[in-house]
């Protein structure tokens, strides 16, 4: 029955998604004539819609406001193309195949998502399009993929800042909980792991969580009788707010601490007053006094972007904006739009200061980060914590 | 295990039980009535959890103001889903009528995350359901007592609607025979008109409870419940109420009991429910309450 009911709606959703390219394939008809002449298509690879759809979408503002600023490489426009990827790895290719193939654009900027990117990534290597993560976590969205970049830093260093972190607060017991078939979440969850044993510290419980599932209860009632001090639940925004909220219903007082993902308005929306007092790392804060001058010029010009909110901006969005900044800086050095020239340019660059601090790769692509920011929750509101710098 | 625990288990399998039992009943209705498995149904149920956002949050209603609105809107929304999706296709066959309820599903989940967008949004805050209370290691919220209880309530209900009153006759003689019953002179719109009010109703209903629960609001929401309640109707015997109450509570607490009694099989949670369905189906197609269908010539 529910093979069938798969088939079903795997029929539909491929229904859905050529009737969407249908729609997308004629205005991208009117463009093309214009497209040999005067614009460069960027492709922006992001979940709008699944799991991720809240952050694919922060990120993508990101992208867009910096599209809007610097609209212009080489003398010609720059079109950005959005796909949804949906939060799924087999979407993803779909997703990555019609950029690269139907909309050939010259270079990717995404995905929101470790495992989106795993999955897309073979096919802009061999399509020889340079992609450029923004806050794709994972190791393996890098490693063997020459023409793969990303602006962040990655889980083996969250891990252990977060684990850094615990011990030094006195935790030695702690319980993980991840994302069953998440990359992002089942990776971080193993980084913490290793770090908080090899600090001395032991962990005591695991917890799965399905996806789409929202009764955490019966992972939290075990975690509880394991006498955990910490929890360390790296999770989609969907998961965190609620996951939250039941822990602290059924009585649990444990440090409850995650990774960048939490970082999001949503979740002290959703939890309430249980958000207060959340530890979770992330790659950049507004209120850094340190922080370039791109990044004051950016925070209040961003925020008018999206209508004069005072709420937080995301650290994705940041990193969004970092890394349409740093492609399209490449593309001008390469002074042309062939995708061996702006992965070579892209390898060659030096010290480009970003919003989120300056930015140059290393061997595998990926940004040398070493500092991350921790921050808690207090208040109703995200508070700078600590920064915490990890020598490689 | 300490008691304490083996009691927080029970509570929390009880609970969640009776949120899939609510869930598990609209379908079961539906297809009792039109052998037709309402896939929209689950998010119907988010919807109901939109328009309870919108009522407290934007437009500042007090709960329970909000609390019969929402039950309102969905029971609207429920019958209007009928009239424009299935109806038109009353005489089709009955696989143009799932496929349209596929439609009707992913037109829902599309229009929310296009209207509301993917972020998720925390449910309002009804204080007489979300206080927590403790007795003894023990700690749970009001709402996962009052869920059991209100299914109880809404069960006796049901089954003296359906088996003493006119309604409740024309629902039973249009689930036995479709034809005969409008030969009868039974307003067959009328009767499924009803049968999809009273199965929105109780998903709005059951995103009260939900919300209350877990606080958590996404387009994508329904869809695992739905699933699940599906699989409870169908475990209790589908077209048989107080069987999809009984498929909802054995699954919430055999979902609980794994991960208690086994924590290293926490990731095999969801496929524990479709292993259910699947032995069940084996074993006794016609769920634990079903009836033996004879087959009509």
């Amino acid at each position: 029955m529910k093979k069938k009911l798969l088939a079903v709606l795997m029929v539909a959703a491929m229904t859905v998604a050529t009737l969407a390219g249908c729609g997308k394939s004629s205005d991208g008809a009117a463009s093309a004539s214009a497209d040999s002449g005067d614009v460069i298509k960027i492709g922006v690879f992001e979940p709008l819609t699944g799991e991720n759809g809240g952050g694919g979408s922060q990120e993508v503002d990101g992208i867009k406001y910096a599209n809007q600023v610097y609209p212009e490489v080489l003398g010609k426009k720059i079109e950005l193309v959005v796909v949804d990827n949906k939060s799924d790895k087999g979407e993803a290719t779909t997703a990555a195949t019609r950029l690269v193939e139907q909309e050939g654009v010259v270079a990717v900027l995404g995905s929101y998502g470790s495992g989106v990117s795993i999955a897309a990534g073979d096919i802009f290597k061999n399509a020889k399009v340079p992609a450029m993560g923004c806050s794709c976590t994972n190791p393996m969205v890098t490693q063997g993929n020459e023409y793969y970049f990303r602006t962040c830093f990655l889980d083996p260093f969250q891990g252990t800042v977060m684990a850094n972190y615990c011990t030094q607060q006195g935790f030695t017991k702690a319980a993980v909980v991840y994302q069953n078939g998440d990359d992002y979440s089942t990776g971080l969850a193993n980084f913490f792991k290793t770090a908080f044993t090899e600090a001395g510290g032991e962990i005591v419980n695991e917890g799965v969580i399905q996806t789409n599932d929202s009764d955490y209860n019966s992972i939290l009632t075990n975690i509880k009788s394991s006498g955990a001090e910490v929890i360390f639940a790296p999770s989609s925004i969907q998961v965190a707010g609620a996951f939250i909220k039941q822990a602290r219903a059924l009585g649990i007082d444990a440090l409850i601490c995650a990774g960048d993902t939490w970082e999001n308005e949503a979740i002290i929306d959703v939890a309430g007053e249980a958000a207060n007092g959340i530890v979770l790392s992330t790659f950049y804060d507004e209120n850094d006094a340190s922080a370039s001058d791109e990044a004051k010029k950016f925070v209040p010009g961003f925020k008018e972007y999206l209508g004069g909110d005072d709420n937080i901006i995301p650290a994705v969005s940041a990193l969004g904006y970092d890394a349409y900044c740093v492609v399209r800086d490449a593309i001008e050095r390469a002074g042309s739009t062939d995708g061996d020239a702006i992965r070579q340019a892209l390898v060659d660059t030096k010290e480009f200061v970003g919003v989120t601090g300056a930015i140059k790769f290393d061997e595998n692509g990926d940004a040398d980060k070493s500092v991350a920011i921790v921050k808690t929750v207090e208040n109703g509101e995200f508070k700078y914590l600590d920064t915490v710098e990890v020598a490689k | 295990m300490s008691m304490d625990i083996f009691m927080q288990h029970l509570l929390n399998g009880i609970s969640v039980g009776s949120l899939y039992a609510l869930i598990a009943i609209g379908y079961t209705m539906v297809y009792g009535i039109l052998l037709l498995i309402n896939f929209a149904h689950g998010d119907i149920f988010m919807m109901a959890s939109y328009f309870m956002i919108f009522a407290v949050v934007d437009f500042g209603m007090p709960i329970w103001i909000a609390i019969p609105l929402i039950i309102l809107l969905t029971v609207i929304l429920g019958m209007l889903l009928e009239r424009s999706a299935y109806k038109p296709l009353r005489e089709a066959p009955r696989m143009s009528i799932m496929i349209s309820a596929i439609g009707a599903s992913f037109l829902l989940e599309n229009l929310a995350t296009y209207l509301f967008s993917g972020v998720p949004k925390g449910y309002p805050d009804i204080p007489w359901l979300t206080k927590v209370v403790n007795i003894g290691n023990v700690s749970f919220q009001i709402v996962t007592v009052v869920a059991p209880v209100l299914v109880i309530f809404i069960l006796i209900g049901l089954m003296w609607l359906v088996n003493h009153t006119k309604t409740g006759m024309a629902m039973r003689a249009v689930s036995k025979d479709f034809e005969t019953a409008r030969l009868m002179g039974i307003k067959i719109n009328t009767v499924i008109a009803a049968t999809f009010a009273i199965g929105s109703g109780l998903a709005a209903v059951g995103s009260v409870l939900w919300g209350a629960k877990y606080s958590s609001v996404y387009p994508l929401m329904g869809v695992m419940p739905g699933l699940k309640c599906f699989v409870a109707a169908v475990f209790g015997g589908i077209g048989n109420i107080p069987g999809a109450v009984l498929g909802g509570i054995v699954l919430g607490l055999g979902e609980t009991m794994l991960v208690a009694f086994f924590p290293g099989l926490t990731g095999y949670r969801d496929a524990f429910a479709f292993v259910l369905l699947i032995v069940m189906l084996l074993v006794r197609p016609n769920g634990l309450l079903g009836e033996k269908s004879t087959d009509k010539v």
